[in-house]
């Protein structure tokens, strides 16, 4: 079986370039909620003088993440801000003394065994960094190890235009391999396979090179085609493992890993740093010159439009992440979250919605979906509020990956349907569960 | 400062429209046009020409009146005039040709609610429609020379066998039929044209041509002759891979299509007409919705069962 996808414009024009450092603004604002879950707790007060990577934010509940300064300098207010999908968030605002002062207590972490591995994963701040958040030392607390027959690490970068999991392939091999090492040692996981779509040539080469030296670690070379690193198709693609229903990769025995995560989690193990800073890939019809940033988390994002040689045009709308599954920001003064792995902004033509017409029952969305999902029905289900229906169809096995409304001549918005009416599966099935109790 | 806009992703669409697809569709359907013209003479340019101007007419009346959305520049009602043109003898009353056209628009795909939610196809029912009102004009066939002929197919199904047409003539459309039906050369290119633009899927046509290929083969009839003669390659080609009116899975398609050719064989060598493409289309349209219904393919890890 194959699974579908869709040929996109790959637009990768920062894939040769090496990140450029971007001096340290005047002020960040580091939000709380930076990964799925509890924000973190602000432990800082107005006019605290805070050092790089200092705590900040203490982990809240058990799926968190601890929040670390990017800057050293003066805490000016904590203040809530209005995250892209319009939750209200307590962030705290740093005027930076440009002298980035490490904090004292910065020293590599000590570990030995599984516990301390997972302890120090967690200390790191390290999330998701494909774009998801998922806190990852949760991920890594895996109950019975055995269980694990092979990680995958996630390279495949199918959105158009990022390039930043590129690049740590190309400038931090070293950090890559170490973190596969560190996993092999605490974890006993004993194969290694790296997914990376075929149009990243020069990745493909250092992580083959890298691969040669080391034991159990297979370069999988996939085809071009978006989601390819969506987790259940990079699994099946690399495994031929079915992810089952409501399952997760560790249901196959897989746990899965994005490149740029499984690195930053050696860079910890090394020097101690926590995840203070990104590679952001600038670009975008708006941007003139396209770059790869490197920015303390908490940058604004005008900060990164103006060192890309500044604006072509007023950007009519700005995304973090891809142009398939990013999440357009609110405003320029957004900052830089943990998970952005890009910053595209779009210009009036690139960000003109198109115009919806009537379904014509083409069956592009079927015959694009890869997971064979049928996107005309579920909108129909939906409309007509037929939860049944909904769940037959199996809507819940949506990634959102948006193939469906991409190929749509008629451009009607499927996938922003999917997302509507897995909700509302959801709360049918919650109910349908209490309601079960209750008898 | 502007403000941004804000949306849910994705935040790129394909550069592909309804339109677009139309516009392919038209491309290919203007070979057997010019085929037409060469071979019936002019008059087939003023037949297609009225019934592409009436259904374009009645799309915007209707839609005027019912107070709805102009969708003539999506280019679905010259589709649909053409087609209807093309199963039409060249030597068609106009105004019968223009009742068809109305027909085709409002009743069959209007009043079902537009442009992808008829359940037949707007051409195919408006011809046997009329064939049943207008049985004498549907089924005179005229030469530009005005010499009256039969269709290869009656010809066959009567047994007169010495006017045939041969397999060259077939090939170029120089027979009795509708007009853009006979000329193949011009219909394949069309096809051609359509699958290489990916409008259409290889399905429909090969299910339904196939069969009819190996049932005329099994039932001792001439292959070839089978296959050119009637309205076998304009239906498999254009018309029964009508997007609104057939399944949209690639089963789906393939069911549709032996479907078609079993019901079209079953007309032509037993049934009371010559020709059955048209019937087995509508036929097959009326089931669509069970054949799609029955053809989804399971989800990728459905059930939570593990492969």
């Amino acid at each position: 079986m194959k699974l579908h996808g869709i040929k996109v414009q790959h637009r990768k024009n920062t894939a040769a370039s090496a990140p450029v450092r971007l001096p340290v603004p005047d002020e960040v604002v580091i939000p709380m909620s930076m990964h799925i879950g509890k924000p973190a707790s602000v432990v800082v007060k107005k006019g605290d003088a805070v050092k790089v990577g200092q705590l900040i934010g203490e982990r809240d509940g058990f799926v968190s993440a601890p929040i670390h300064s990017s800057v050293s300098g003066t805490v000016s207010k904590i203040d809530e801000i209005t995250m892209s999908a319009g939750q209200k968030v307590q962030a705290v605002f740093i005027k930076t003394d440009g002298k980035q002062e490490m904090a004292e207590d910065i020293t590599p972490p000590v570990v030995t065994d599984f516990e301390s591995f997972v302890k120090a994963v967690q200390d790191s701040g390290v999330v998701g960094l494909g774009g998801a958040g998922f806190p990852t030392f949760i991920k890594v607390n895996v109950n019975d190890l055995s269980k694990i027959e092979a990680l995958v690490i996630n390279a495949a970068e199918c959105e158009p235009y990022i390039t930043s999991d590129t690049r740590t392939m190309i400038d931090k091999p070293d950090y890559v391999f170490k973190g596969i090492e560190a996993v092999r040692r605490y974890m006993g996981v004993k194969r290694f396979i790296i997914g990376i779509e075929d149009n990243k040539k020069e990745a493909i080469k250092v992580m083959k090179q890298y691969a040669s030296k080391a034991d159990g670690v297979e370069v999988s070379v996939l085809p071009s085609l978006y989601p390819q690193g969506g987790e259940k198709v990079l699994v099946y693609n690399t495994t031929g493992k079915v992810i089952p229903q409501g399952g997760l990769p560790l249901d196959v025995g897989i746990i899965v890993g994005n490149v740029t995560t499984i690195a930053t989690i050696a860079e910890y193990l090394e020097t101690g740093i926590p995840l203070i800073e990104k590679c952001v890939t600038v670009d975008g019809s708006a941007v003139r010159e396209p770059t790869n940033l490197i920015v303390p988390i908490g940058t604004r994002i005008q900060n990164l439009l103006d060192a890309c040689g500044g604006l072509k045009e007023d950007p009519a709308k700005v995304i973090y992440g891809g142009p398939m599954m990013g999440i357009s920001v609110p405003s320029l003064d957004a900052p830089i979250l943990k998970m952005t792995n890009a910053i595209i902004a779009m210009g009036e033509k690139e960000a003109a919605p198109p115009k919806t017409t009537q379904c014509i029952n083409c069956g592009n969305c079927l015959s694009h979906c890869p997971f064979r999902l049928d996107p005309k029905g579920i909108m129909h289900a939906y409309n007509i509020d037929d939860c049944e229906m909904l769940e037959e169809l199996c809507v819940d096995i949506c990634m959102e990956c948006g193939c469906c409304s991409y190929v749509c001549p008629a451009k009607r918005p499927l996938v922003q349907t999917n997302k509507m009416a897995k909700q509302k599966l959801r709360a049918y099935q919650n109910a349908r569960k209490a309601k079960e109790e209750k008898k | 400062m502007r403000k941004l806009i804000s949306s849910v992703s994705p935040h790129v669409n394909s550069p592909l429209t309804t339109q677009k697809i139309m516009l392919d569709v038209v491309l290919a359907l203007v070979p057997a046009g010019i085929a037409a013209t060469i071979i019936f003479g002019w008059r087939a340019l003023l037949v297609i020409g009225v019934c592409v101007a009436v259904c374009v007419f009645s799309e915007w009346g209707f839609e005027k009146i019912c107070k709805k959305e102009n969708t003539i520049s999506d280019l679905s009602a010259v589709v649909t005039g053409m087609l209807l043109a093309y199963n039409l003898p060249v030597s068609i009353p106009l105004w019968q040709a223009a009742l068809g056209s109305v027909i085709a628009i409002v009743v069959v795909k209007q009043l079902f609610g537009g442009i992808g939610q008829n359940f037949a196809n707007p051409a195919i029912t408006a011809r046997i429609i009329m064939m049943t009102a207008f049985s004498g004009t549907m089924t005179t066939w005229v030469f530009p020379d005005a010499i009256s002929t039969a269709t290869p197919l009656a010809m066959i199904s009567k047994g007169n066998l010495d006017g045939l047409p041969s397999y060259l003539q077939m090939f170029l459309g120089y027979r009795g039929g509708c007009l853009g039906e006979t000329c193949t050369l011009a219909l394949l290119l069309g096809g051609v044209y359509l699958l290489v633009k990916r409008v259409i899927s290889w399905h429909t046509p090969v299910a339904f041509i196939g069969t009819v290929a190996v049932m005329s083969l099994v039932c001792g009839k001439d292959v070839l002759y089978q296959l050119m003669a009637g309205g076998l390659m304009i239906g498999a080609l254009f018309m029964a891979t009508d997007y609104s009116s057939t399944p949209p899975t690639k089963w789906g398609k393939v069911i549709f299509g032996i479907g078609c050719g079993l019901i079209t064989v079953l007309i032509r060598f037993w049934g009371n007409f010559p020709e059955g493409v048209s019937f087995s289309i509508l036929i097959m349209n009326i089931l669509t919705p069970y054949i799609t219904k029955l053809t989804r393919s399971k989800p990728f890890g459905a059930g939570g069962g593990k492969r």
